[in-house]
Parts: structure tokens; sequence; C-alpha cells
């Protein structure tokens, strides 16, 4: 069970920074700042040893709306900054917040890896089907068919599943939420935030300005109908005949995080040197 | 989701007040957001109807905690872990807010936020077994249903907007 | 017979003949004698079996690159060592040791009119059980270069001790037989006898020296993807931290080693990680992102000669540009040159420094044949360049992280400081950090960061001035030392002043200026086909009329005899 660093009780209203944001009114990222309030207060983390990591996109903006320590760093690599700040600080909570492009297409690389390292954080990306910041193109989630200016038609790609990435990598903990379930959000991200190791929680997050054919995911989305398991290859299973819009965890895995020891052997520097006299 | 889970929580009228505080602070918190959202997207008209609907919410929530005297609301609303029990009944979809949304627009929100109260209390109401429950539960089921025709009498000042309020001439513009 | 003050010998051999580790040998056998000498090698593209020659040259006092032509060269085997051009010269009095079974002289040896005796190493090697033909050669240079031949021994026995007994042995029967097989040949010279000298010496790499710059200036965090010539920086700081405290992440690219460090630096740790050309390349955006956010980072560039993949085991001082101008935008930030093996510690522990005072990212520019070379120095003393970052006060309200200060500094919160919460962020940002698109916030935050640099006073570190004259040689990096040696051997012809800039960026106009003061003609001299450093100082320095260009590309090095040459056709 990880130690996560509690405090008396605080509200969600705490975490909330004074900075208004500029996501479309209607977006599904406001409901999932609410619900990151909610699981920081409830698990009663403080604000200034709790950092979120994001990368470029419009969910990556989130940083700043809380009053958390944040990094709002380049495309794609919110990852990368994440693993040596908490190898290097494991006193810190750290959240790392994506989106489908910058989690799945410039930071795919970086995904696989975090599920392999396993260093112990939350990983939360907000998924909605598209490239919002850059107007409209199709991201790695996207359906085949979904009309856009930079694929007229559709790709005819098939999208990427992410959950099956995740697991097939190794993460630790492996969710998914929708953004309009803010408790059930929250609920989630505070397991997931508790869940020793890399812990993964997409997050379905309609987009009002380039997809408002998702206002119907709030029809399309259901309770998974199996429980967590602790096992990869039931999760494997499972995880088949997920038709996308499965809330819940998927997987609470076992193994251990990655956390190097930071405290050396108390030998000087001095000692070192030994090695090069002549 | 707005029905009360098989096994109820609600205990004590405690339980009941503290739910009760929670839903109305909730909407404060939620009309607020709005209007922040509206005041950072230029729509001013709506900058004043959210403030004033998270005021009137908060006159609710004041009065419930008056009603609860001593009984520490939030202490009691942590115990019950009402996150497990789903989301908020008067829950103000934020995903039905729109940067060109119209009054009409924001006052059907609040329609069905308090719509959703009603059907939550009525659901406690018809499940408690405590007489104290039944009782308090009932007067909550009468002001949810005050706050129900207080915004439909508003709705009738407000007009449908035609079909064409969403539109911008402006396409939107990337940012990143 | 003439004393020197250096002698240059070049073991060739390939196919496990074991010529780099008899180089090894020989320059740890000298360098415990007492002199001084350095060590480079060259080699095929194989991993294994390949080509190989080592180049050795042991000096009286320090020495810091090889020679026009080496005075003593050893074939085991000639096989593929055409490929080594002109990088194994010999003149008309050096003095060739050939296996006769070792296939045809390369042609440059045989062209050079050195003399050559026969000597059949490897049938003197199978004559003794588990006989090796590198200890054959080790005898032979130890006669030539008058080495005892007890401490050889020692040494021998020292190091091949997890070998055993019987390997042991069999070494020191070829170093016996090789002694004997060179007694009645004669060098033509021999090496000054070593100076006494009370001082600690020791035998490294610049990579080495490097790990331990960035080790005593405060690196506590690196975070690396392996590549040559840089990876024995990574391989020394891995073990040394897991003893002093820190650690190193293997990263999955070059795109995650270079996010990593700046992740850790944001949380307080000063970390570094080391590349070539071809991951700093990959590195630029993200260096973007540490100006912006001014996070204290330090990145190593073992230079290498390029574009692209180009070739990965040789030298060259083409890295320049990316590393001055490569970031997008106006990103002003710390660039340094280390100009020898031993200056590789104290050049990266000022990076530190520089970079965690400064809150700017930092590009050292080592390059491969320092990087690679091993070489004796003396002990450098401890200074006290630790890294001191300036960090926000513990009761810090209202707290503006990009502050504008008088120094343009401004103290940095560290995650876990309450009341410090900021987002670093590469948007451009007012002094709360909030992103801004106003200009007067960008203006005052681009000012802030060129100020900064600007204003600091980088002493008399920011570059090597050495001699007097109206002549100046301007040089950087490794070239200093065959410069260095160069100016020295026409001193008594003509005065030439030696100007190496240590510090590249930012710029330093007026010390400049103050050192070319009185200078009528420079020679430029540097490793770059398309002369970046002569572009460079014309593009930020005022300069005299008469300035010629001395640059050619790698792979060969260059060598302080063409230095000379073109001192000395230039003033005529």
């Amino acid at each position: 069970m990880a130690t996560v660093e509690t405090q008396p009780a605080r509200k969600p209203a705490d975490y909330k920074s004074d900075i208004n944001a500029i996501w479309c009114p209607g977006c599904g990222d406001y409901h999932v700042l609410m619900s990151f309030t909610r699981a920081f207060a409830e698990l009663g983390l403080a604000p200034e040893k709790t950092v979120v990591v994001s990368g470029i996109g419009c969910s990556s903006r989130i940083p700043a709306y809380t009053n958390c320590y944040g990094f709002h760093g380049v495309h794609g690599r919110s990852l990368a900054l994440a693993a040596g700040l908490k190898v290097t600080r494991p006193d810190l909570t750290v959240v790392v917040a994506s989106g489908d492009g910058d989690g799945y297409s410039i930071g795919g690389n970086h995904f696989l890896h975090a599920c392999r390292r396993n260093i112990n954080m939350t990983y939360v990306v907000m998924d909605n089907r598209v490239y919002g910041m850059t107007k409209g193109q199709p991201s790695p989630t996207t359906e085949p068919d979904f009309d856009t200016a930079l694929s007229p038609g559709g790709t005819g790609l098939s999208p990427f599943h992410p959950l099956v990435i995740a697991l097939a990598s190794g993460a630790n903990f492996v969710a998914r939420a929708f953004s309009g379930a803010p408790n059930e959000t929250a609920n989630i991200l505070v397991e997931a935030i508790r869940h020793p190791g890399f812990s993964f929680v997409e997050v379905l997050s309609p987009c009002v300005t380039f997809r408002p054919d998702e206002r119907e995911w709030k029809s399309l989305v259901h309770a998974a109908p199996v429980a967590a398991t602790n096992d990869p290859a039931k999760a494997a299973r499972r995880i088949m005949t997920d038709d996308g819009f499965n809330i819940g965890i998927l997987y609470r895995g076992e193994r251990r995080p990655y956390q190097p020891r930071m405290e050396g052997q108390n030998i000087d520097v001095a000692e070192l040197e030994k090695d090069f006299e002549l | 989701m707005s029905k009360m889970p098989s096994e109820s929580p609600i205990v004590s009228v405690a339980d009941l007040l503290a739910l009760a505080h929670q839903i109305e602070t909730d909407a404060v918190q939620r009309y607020t957001e709005l209007a922040e959202q509206m005041e950072t997207h230029n729509n001013q008209e709506l900058v004043k109807v959210f403030r004033d609907l998270a005021r009137a919410e908060g006159i609710h929530a004041e009065e419930i905690r008056k009603m609860a005297g001593d009984v520490d609301l939030t202490a009691q609303a942590q115990r019950l872990e009402r996150w497990k029990m789903g989301d908020s009944p008067e829950q103000a979809d934020l995903g039905a807010a729109h940067y060109l949304m119209t009054p009409w627009h924001a006052l059907q929100l609040a329609l069905t936020g308090e719509q959703q109260a009603l059907a939550f209390f009525t659901s406690v109401l018809d499940s408690a077994k405590n007489e104290k429950i039944k009782d308090m539960a009932a007067e909550f089921v009468e002001e949810e249903a005050e706050h129900v025709n207080l915004v439909q009498r508003l709705l009738r000042k407000y007009p449908k907007p035609p079909d064409s309020w969403a539109n911008d001439d402006d396409p939107p513009r990337p940012q990143g | 017979m003439s004393k020197s003050e250096n002698i240059s010998i070049a073991i060739v051999g390939s196919g496990g003949a074991g010529a780099l580790t008899t180089g090894n040998f020989l320059l740890e056998a000298a360098c415990s004698a007492g002199w001084y000498g350095l060590m480079t090698r060259t080699v095929g593209p194989q991993i294994r079996g390949g080509e190989a020659a080592a180049l050795v040259r042991l000096a009286t006092h320090p020495i810091e690159c090889m020679p026009e032509r080496y005075d003593l060269m050893i074939g085991i085997d000639w096989l593929n060592a055409n490929r080594f051009g002109a990088e194994i010269d010999v003149g008309p009095h050096s003095l060739v040791i050939s296996d006769p079974h070792g296939g045809e002289l390369p042609a440059i040896v045989s062209r050079a009119g050195a003399r050559v005796v026969e000597v059949p190493i490897k049938e003197l090697a199978k004559a003794i059980p588990e006989g090796r033909a590198n200890m054959i050669v080790l005898g032979m240079a130890a006669a030539l270069l008058g080495l005892d031949e007890e401490a050889l021994s020692a040494l021998l026995a020292k190091r091949l001790a997890e070998k055993g007994e019987a390997a042991i042995e069999a070494s020191r029967a070829g170093l016996k037989a090789g002694l004997a097989a060179a007694a009645d040949l004669d060098l033509g010279k021999r090496l000054s006898p070593p100076h006494a000298s009370a001082a600690k010496r020791w035998l490294v790499s610049g990579n080495e020296m490097t790990g331990l710059g960035a080790i005593r200036g405060g690196v506590r965090f690196a975070a690396a993807y392996p590549i040559t010539p840089a990876s024995e920086i990574l391989e020394w700081l891995a073990p040394s931290f897991t003893k002093v405290g820190g650690v190193l992440l293997q990263a999955e690219d070059e795109l995650a080693a270079i996010n990593m460090i700046i992740g850790a630096s944001f949380g307080g740790t000063p970390a570094l990680t080391a590349t070539s050309g071809p991951g700093l390349s990959l590195m630029i955006e993200a260096l973007g992102l540490a100006t912006a956010a001014e996070i204290p980072v330090v990145v190593v560039d073992v230079m290498r000669a390029g574009p692209s993949t180009g070739i990965p085991t040789k030298s060259e001082q083409a890295d320049l540009n990316i590393a001055v101008y490569g970031f997008h935008g106006d990103a002003p930030h710390l660039v340094l040159a280390p100009q020898s093996v031993a200056d590789c510690l104290f050049t990266t522990q000022w990076a530190v420094h520089l970079t965690e005072t400064l809150q700017a990212p930092a590009i050292v520019l080592s390059d491969q044949f320092i990087g690679q070379t091993v070489a004796a120095i003396d002990r450098a003393a401890d200074i006290a360049f630790v890294g001191q970052r300036t960090k926000a006060a513990e009761n810090v309200s209202a707290y503006k992280r990009y502050a504008v200060t008088g120094s343009g500094v401004s103290p940095m919160a560290i995650p876990g400081l309450r009341g410090g919460q900021y987002t670093a962020d590469g948007l451009t940002h007012n002094e709360r950090g909030t992103p801004t698109s106003s200009e007067g916030d960008h203006r005052a935050q681009l000012d802030k960061r060129r100020t900064k640099l600007d204003q600091f006073t980088y002493g008399d570190h920011w570059a090597t001035l050495e001699g007097e004259g109206e002549f100046a040689v301007i040089t950087w990096g490794s070239l200093t030392g065959a410069a260095r040696e160069a100016v020295e051997r026409v001193r008594d012809r003509v005065g030439v002043r030696l100007v190496a800039p240590r510090l590249l960026l930012p710029i330093q106009p007026e010390r400049f200026a103050a050192a070319l003061d009185g200078v009528k003609h420079i020679l430029v001299v540097e490793q770059s086909h398309g002369a970046q450093f002569h572009r460079y100082l014309r593009a930020h320095y005022d300069m005299p009329s008469d300035v010629r260009v001395l640059h050619r590309p790698g792979p060969l090095p260059i060598r302080p005899g063409e230095i000379e040459q073109a001192i000395m056709e230039w003033r005529v």
C-alpha cells in the first residue's frame, strides 16, 4: 500500500487556483478538474507536496488550475518529466495529465516505458478522440470514419486501445472513467493514487467544440460488467470484450514499484578518486 | 444516478442534513464555476444569471446550516463517504454549458438540477424507515418542489432561443 | 642516444592481438614511473576482431596531443591498417618493428623511409605456453623506452590477478622474451628521466573527468541513452552514484533523457545527461523548455564527426552551431568547452555551478578525442564551484516564481515549500508564471533571461590566454593542446598569443577585445569542414583584418606540426 501523506480534512476548493480555465464551456475537462480536486481532498494531500505534470493540449492546461505544484512541459514528454521528478523526490505525490494526442501519439513511446518502469505515479489521460487545441485533427483513438480536414472521409486506421497497451506494457493499475460522472471518477482517482506503481486512468472526456457527437457518450457509458482483477491474464481476456465504454477499474496489479535509492553508501566523493591514482 | 442505492447510508437526520447541505454547496460551486466560465468566454449576460443562481443556492445552503445547528456538516458528509454514492443528485451538468448559451439554457440546466434533487429526496422519503428522517425528507421534498416551480416561472420569462443560437461566424482558433 | 622530452609509440594489430591492452599497460607503467603521457586509439568498425592501433605519447611534462609521426611503431600484423591512413604516420628517424608474417606494411609506413626491423612476434609468443603476442610487444617497447622490468612485472601481476597465476606467468615470460628480442635494437632517442614530483597524479580519461566534475559540482541525478562516444560517462556515473548518493536512469531515448533531468531538477536535484551530436539534436526542444522555464540542467555533448550518424568513433568540432544557435526563439543559455582531459573536470564542474546559479541550461562541448583519451594528469585541487541554486525563502507569500530582480535570477521554489506552488511553463508567462501573450510580460521575461547571463561575472576562467605577440592563434576545445605545442615550437622565432575560450556562450566582447589588444594577425584553428568557430567569432567579435583559418573535418586530429607550418608560412 503506497503511503500518502495525510493532513487535517481539506475541501476540494482548497486545491483550485484562482486562474480561470480557457476550456470551452461544456468541455469534459471541467469535470475532470473537479474530480482531481475531490480526489486530492479525499486523500488529504498537501498541495505543496503534490505535483501535476502535463504536456501540451487542452487537457494539459490543468496544472495551473490547481494550486499544487505543476509542470506544463513540451508535447508528449510529461511521463519523462514525471519519472525524473518522482525518482529523485519519492516524497511527492505525482499525477500526470495528458490527452489522447499528447499521450498516445507523440507520447506513445514514453507511455510504453512508463508502464514498464512502474514508477509510483498516476497517469490520467483525458481522451476526447480528437486534437482539440489545433482545431480538430484525428488522434490515435479517433474512429476510422471520422471526417476531418486533414483526413477527408476518415483516416481508415484502427484506433489505438490504450487499456490494452497499458496492460501489456506492465502498468500496475488500469482503469477507465467518464468525465460526466465526476464523483465516480474521483473515486477511481483516489484508488489509482493510493495504488503503488504506475496507475493508468483513461478518462473519456467529450470535446464540445470538435466532437459534439460525443454528447451521446453519457448514454453509452456503463459500469464494467465484472469487478477488478489482480490477474493480468484475466484482465487481458476481459479487455477483449471491452466496447470502449466500460467504466471502472479493470486491473489492480501487484508488481513492485520501481524506486531506486537516492541515498548512497555515505561514501565521500574523495573515495571515488582513489581508482584514478597512479 | 438520482436514486438511492439499495443500502441507504442515511441513518440519521444529521446524515440527511449533511447530504442536503452538500447538494446545495455543490450547486453553489457549479454555478460559480459556470459564472467564471462565462466571464472568461465573454458571455456577460450569463455571468449575471449564474451568479444569481449561485446566490440563491447559497441561501438554501445557509438555511440548511441553520437547521443543522451544532452539527459539523462537513465532517458528517465525509463520514458518509457520499462520493461512494455516485454522482450528485442536484448536479448542474457542466457538460451542458456552451459559450453562447442563453438564459433559457441556464434555466433549463437549473431546472434539471432541481428536478433531480426533488427525485432524490422523494426516494429518500419513500425508503426511509426512521420517522425523523421521513419528516425531514418531506420538508426537503416540499422545498425542492418550490424550487422547481420557481425555475419554471423564470423560464416563462425567457423565450426559447432560435435554432441559430449557437451560430458563430468565426471558426475555432488553434492555440497550441 | 639523444634525450627527448617526449616519445611516441604506435602498436598495431587486429583480431584479438590485444594491441589496445598493450598500449594501456605501457602508459600505466610509464606514468607510474613518473612520466606523463596519453593514449588514444584508432579502430575499425567491427565490434570485435577489427584492426586496432594503440597510440601512446610519453613525456616528462603533461602532454595533451598526438604527434605528427610516431617514433616507434610495432606491428603485430598490418591487416587493414591502411584504413588508419595518416593517423599512424612515421618518419625517416622512426623505428618500425614488423612481424614478417603480419602482412604488407601499410603504404604510409613503407613510403616514409623509416628503419624497418623484422621480429617474429607471433612465433616468439607461440614458443611460450599460453604466450600472447602483445606481451612480446610490451617487452620490446619496455626495452626501447628503458622501462623497469620489475615494475612492469608487478603491474602485470596486479592487472591480471583475475586471470590467475598461469596467465601472469605466461605474461611475464612474454615480457622477458620481448625484452630480449629488442635488446640489440636502438630507438635513437630516450625519454629524459621523469621530474621528481610530490604531486599526486591520476591516470584518467576525459569522460571519467566529466563524470567526476558533475559529481563534485553536486549532480545527483542523470538520465541517459547510450551513444558513442559518451557512454563511458554514464558507465562511470552509475556505480559512483550508488556510493555517494544519486541515481542514473537509463531512458528509452534522448527525448526522455533530457525531460527526465528537467523533471529531477525541477524537484531540486542538480541533474545532467551526456550524449553526442545526434542525441543533442533530439534534446534541443526540451533545452528550450529549460531555458523558458528557467530550470538548471547540464547536457554534455561528446562531439563526434558528423553530420547525421557520421563517424561515431572519431572527433570533430562541428556541433558548435547547434549548441549556440540551435534553439528556436531567442533562448540565451550557456555553452562551455573543456580544453583537455584534465579540463573536463573543471569545466563540467563549473558548468554545474553556472547552471544552478543562473537557472539556465548549460551545454558542455567535449569531444571524442578528449573524452576517450586516457592521460596522466596532476590531481586537480578541489575547487569551490558547487551548484548554488537561489531558493525561495521559507515564509514565502504571494510567490512569483519569475519575479524580475536586479540580477535577473529569481528565487526558485522547490516542491515541498508551502506557499511556493507554481506551474513551470514553456509558454510565455508573467512574473507569477501564468501564461500570457502580453507584450510587456514577454519582453520583461526575455530581458530578464538575457540580463541574468550577461550581467554575471564569469572571472578568468572564460578563456585560456597565454603568451605575447602580434600574432594570435585562436582555437577551442581539444585543439588547445595542439595549438599550445605549436606556439611553443615557434616561440624562438615569433611571439604568438594563444586564445582559447572556455565559455562560448554568453559571448564576452569586452574581455575578448582586451585579449586581442595589439594583435594584428589571427590564425583560427578548428576541426570543422564549415569553419563553424571562425563564423562564430566573426558573428560576435571584432577581428583585425588579417585572419586566416586552418580548418578541416575529422577523422584525423589536427596535430601541432600543421599549426606550426601554418604560422610559419603565413609569417613569411
